[in-house]
């Protein structure tokens, strides 16, 4: 959630200098890991500390008071975010359908649900889950694109109105399209009376919309990871006769492609995650997108198939779960590290 | 921006010289080989001819304002991209465009729209509410003649091929007045089809009889003439409306009672005792939006308390999971502890998940009678977790601490581990107590590199629309307004509602509450890039 913040500010930290809570927190996260793998070989397999001697006889009060009651607040701290996850997964598993039946946690077990939601024709949560993936990934990689070229011209070229450029693209990104969302409604609405292809309803047009947002946090996450490449290799490829694309596309690209993917990603989960925009803009049913159609779904009181949508919800998180787990070891750094010797 | 200079290297001391230049353009030109030049001739001919045939469609609609921003764009575009500078235009212009658009201009619209009537019963222009006026009171003429009608389409569009009683045929639309069909073909005394029009076939008539029976073509340009009508599909009869215009003193007047509507500048035909024929037209009404909304006492009560609970929600969710992310960071940041990377996976797992979707499953744990909570956790209690005002702030305050702990957690964590060991070692030697070594040594440097991100939370939790809207929707709903607002709602659910939701769409009056986001989060950036600096460390 808090991964699609618009961040304006920078924190000194290690490993990719960004300026926004992503990049922190991905650089964080990396640190951490490093930090335990340290830990545990300095520690050696019992992990204790090199204070306390292995054959002093074990005092309950002491270990606790020293990190006994921490295990206590990670237990009590881990129930409390599984609980709605074991919740979720637990009714999606039951056959039977309604919010109350799904209070025994776990008590039968089934793939009904997941059936149920498949291929119910009132609810098409396949179609939903296709919108869902194919406008967050066009997105996704246009806005990679998009963003990678201006950050690789605001990192290696140096021109007038560059620093208003910059300034203009940290100031634009404060405020967020949905504060528009009312404009954005109107604009799409003229332009599908001219161009039915791009204007309301078409995911072409959501697609445009999204991609205003380009040039907003990504561009800075990727202009600090440009600049931590160094400019001798583009020296180099200059003197070997490589022209300014081809730098780019065959050099530079490659270079950076941890911090696409990461981009890609949160790209990818800010546009799974969005509701305002998506919602206004795509009326019919068999355009929108998961988060508006599930909304829309349990919204209706009319609809009682609780497990259904605990099933559906089950799956359209998979996706983004897995990328971002995923996204924690993608980031190794060091990736430019011998690349200039 | 894209007005830059040429293409000047970081480390090229002042300006390289024309010789250096030339053989820059050289090698690229060298490099880049005919299969660039391709795709770059490839990709400018598909943008030039998206970019004629959007002239072309907008000259159709006589839309040239528009035309001649595309036209100059568009030569802009192929400009930049044939020169063998503007180097950095090249790599920004796309960006841009999609920028200015989408952010730049709908920010700026927005407020535009604030100071219009925007909303259902003023939607367009003037001349659309007088034709949509007559066709929405049109009766038929006692003593019409039959009209023998075909029901015809172009490109969608569905229009009538009407005989007239001398055997004439024309032809016309919703849009389009009666005019003569050019190559009709008649059977008998009907005209059956006309150039550039296909026929419906009757089984077509029958399948869209609603769209059928909704036409009405107007039988001149002068719209009190009336229109023709078909309840069938095969016979057409003359309907006037019970509205009179007079263009030239701008008026309408009911045929049926006499009043008469004038034109007073409210966008509407007003009667003089103030009845309003709508739909009426769009028009700009200065401040009225923001004076209705603080004056009007319906109104401005909720945005009094949307506004407080809006700054209260950023607030104490900021805080709330700042203090419990640092309180976990503290607590995991002990290398003696095992398991840390367990507990840590774990708690970061609400982060991961879409927030709209644990929204949505908190929702069905908090509900009254059915929900998990009060069933299972107290036993079937029947605590109103959503639906009591007070209660519904609290359980968006616990759910938005769900949600947000995770990150807090990482980001304290992060900046927890950047303070070097030795401050803490020194200040033991001193004989600091370890709750003095926080609170003196630790708390300060850790609040310098987290306090940005604090600002951005609280930036980002001020537009929580997910959160609020999947959780309670704003409700319990405020039955005192006349807008759809709750208790729970906060200045960007509420323009969301007053704009989309509900009877009356209002777009005046939810992009004025819009402008009032637009100042507070304004106010926001000025004190983050005050704080922060960051606008001066760019170069």
């Amino acid at each position: 959630m808090a991964a699609r913040k618009v961040k304006p500010g920078s924190v000194p930290g290690p490993g990719v200098v960004a300026p926004t809570g992503v990049g922190l927190a991905v650089a964080e996260m990396e640190e951490m890991d490093a930090s335990t793998r340290a830990h545990a070989s300095v520690g050696g397999p019992g992990g204790g500390s090199p204070v306390e001697l292995p054959k002093r006889p074990f005092n309950f009060s002491r270990w606790f008071w020293a990190t006994g009651w921490r295990h206590v607040v990670g237990v009590i701290m881990v129930v409390f975010a599984l609980f709605p996850i074991m919740f979720v997964v637990s009714s999606s598993l039951n056959p039977h359908g309604t919010l109350t039946g799904s209070n025994a946690l776990f008590s039968q077990i089934g793939l009904d649900s997941y059936v149920r939601i498949l291929t119910d024709p009132q609810v098409p949560f396949t179609t939903w889950f296709g919108n869902t993936l194919i406008i967050a990934g066009i997105t996704a990689v246009c806005t990679v694109f998009l963003g990678a070229l201006a950050a690789y011209s605001f990192s290696r070229m140096r021109f007038t109105g560059r620093r208003f450029g910059l300034i203009s693209i940290v100031v634009v990104q404060m405020f967020p399209q949905l504060l528009a969302v009312v404009a954005i409604f109107l604009l799409m609405s003229s332009i599908g009376d001219l161009f039915p292809a791009i204007g309301l309803n078409t995911h072409v047009g959501l697609i445009m919309v999204y991609l205003g947002g380009a040039l907003g946090v990504n561009t800075y996450l990727m202009y600090g990871f440009f600049n931590t490449v160094p400019a001798s290799i583009d020296e180099a490829a200059k003197l070997d006769g490589a022209g300014h694309a081809r730098i780019f596309f065959t050099i530079i690209l490659r270079l950076v492609a941890p911090i696409l993917a990461v981009v890609a990603l949160l790209s990818f989960i800010a546009s799974v995650n969005e509701f305002v925009v998506a919602s206004v803009l795509l009326v019919d049913t068999e355009k929108q997108t998961l988060a508006v159609g599930l909304t829309k779904l349990v919204s209706n009181p009319r609809y009682a198939d609780w497990s259904a949508f605990s099933a559906g919800a089950v799956m359209a998180a998979l996706p983004v779960v897995a990328l971002f787990l995923f996204l924690q070891k993608y980031i190794v750094g060091g990736l430019t590290a011998g690349a200039v010797k | 921006m894209s007005t830059a200079t040429d293409d000047v290297r970081e480390d090229a001391p002042p300006k390289p010289t024309k010789q250096q230049r030339r053989a820059a353009n050289i090698a690229d030109e060298a490099s880049g080989g005919i299969k660039v030049l391709l795709v770059k001739l490839v990709g400018l001919g598909i943008v030039d001819a998206l970019a004629l045939y959007a002239v072309f469609v907008l000259a159709m609609h006589e839309q040239w304002l528009v035309l001649g921003l595309v036209a100059v764009v568009t030569v802009i575009v192929n400009w930049i991209y044939f020169s063998r500078k503007k180097l950095p235009a090249k790599y920004l212009t796309p960006g841009v465009i999609f920028l200015v658009v989408f952010q730049v201009f709908v920010l700026g619209y927005t407020a535009y729209i604030a100071f219009t009537n925007y909303g259902t019963g003023h939607n367009g222009s003037k001349e659309q509410a007088v034709s949509s006026l007559m066709a929405s009171s049109l009766e038929r003429v006692p003593d019409s003649p039959t009209y023998g009608v075909t029901v015809v389409e172009r490109a969608g569009e569905l229009g009538l091929l009407v005989t007239d009683p001398e055997g004439e045929a024309l032809v016309g639309t919703n849009e389009e007045p009666l005019h003569e069909a050019s190559g009709a073909e008649f059977d008998g005394d009907l005209a059956v089809s006309a150039e550039g029009w296909t026929s419906l076939k009757f089984a077509d008539v029958l399948a869209r009889t609603d769209e059928v029976t909704a036409l009405a073509v107007p039988y001149s340009e002068d719209p009190n003439d009336g229109a023709i009508r078909t309840p069938d599909g095969s016979k057409g009869y003359l309907y006037t409306s019970t509205l009179e215009y007079d263009a030239e003193a701008g008026t309408m007047t009911d045929l049926e009672t006499g009043t008469v509507y004038s034109d007073t500048g409210v966008g509407a035909f007003t009667a003089e005792n103030g009845d309003e024929l709508l739909p009426g037209w769009q028009i700009t009404i200065g401040f009225d939006n923001f004076v209705r909304a603080v004056t009007d006492t319906r109104l401005a009560g909720p945005l009094v308390y949307v506004t407080l609970w809006t700054f209260a929600f950023a607030l104490i969710s900021v805080a709330s999971t700042f203090f419990l992310g640092l309180f976990l960071a503290i607590t995991f940041n002990d290398m003696r502890m095992r398991g840390r990377k367990g507990y840590r996976v774990l708690m970061i797992l609400p982060y991961a998940i879409p927030s709209f979707l644990s929204a949505l499953v908190w929702a069905g744990m908090m509900n009254k009678s059915f929900g998990f909570i009060n069933q299972v956790l107290l036993g079937g209690a029947e605590v109103p977790w959503l639906t009591d005002p007070t209660l519904a702030k609290v359980s968006i305050i616990i759910v938005n601490l769900w949600l947000g702990f995770p990150y807090m957690f990482l980001v304290c964590t992060g900046a927890l581990q950047s303070i070097p060991e030795e401050l803490q070692e020194a200040a033991t030697v001193d004989g600091a107590k370890p709750w003095a070594i926080f609170r003196l040594i630790k708390l300060p440097l850790l609040l310098v590199s987290v306090a940005p991100l604090l600002i951005a939370s609280f930036a980002f939790n001020f537009n929580n629309f997910n959160t609020i809207y999947m959780l309670t929707d704003g409700g319990p709903r405020d039955a005192n307004a006349p807008i759809p607002v709750g208790f729970t709602d906060i200045l960007i659910t509420m323009v969301y509602k007053v704009a989309f939701t509900g009877e009356n769409r209002d777009y005046g009056l939810a992009s004025a509450y819009s402008i009032i986001i637009f100042i507070v989060v304004a106010v926001i950036s000025i004190i983050a890039f005050r704080r922060t600096k960051s606008l001066e460390e760019l170069n």
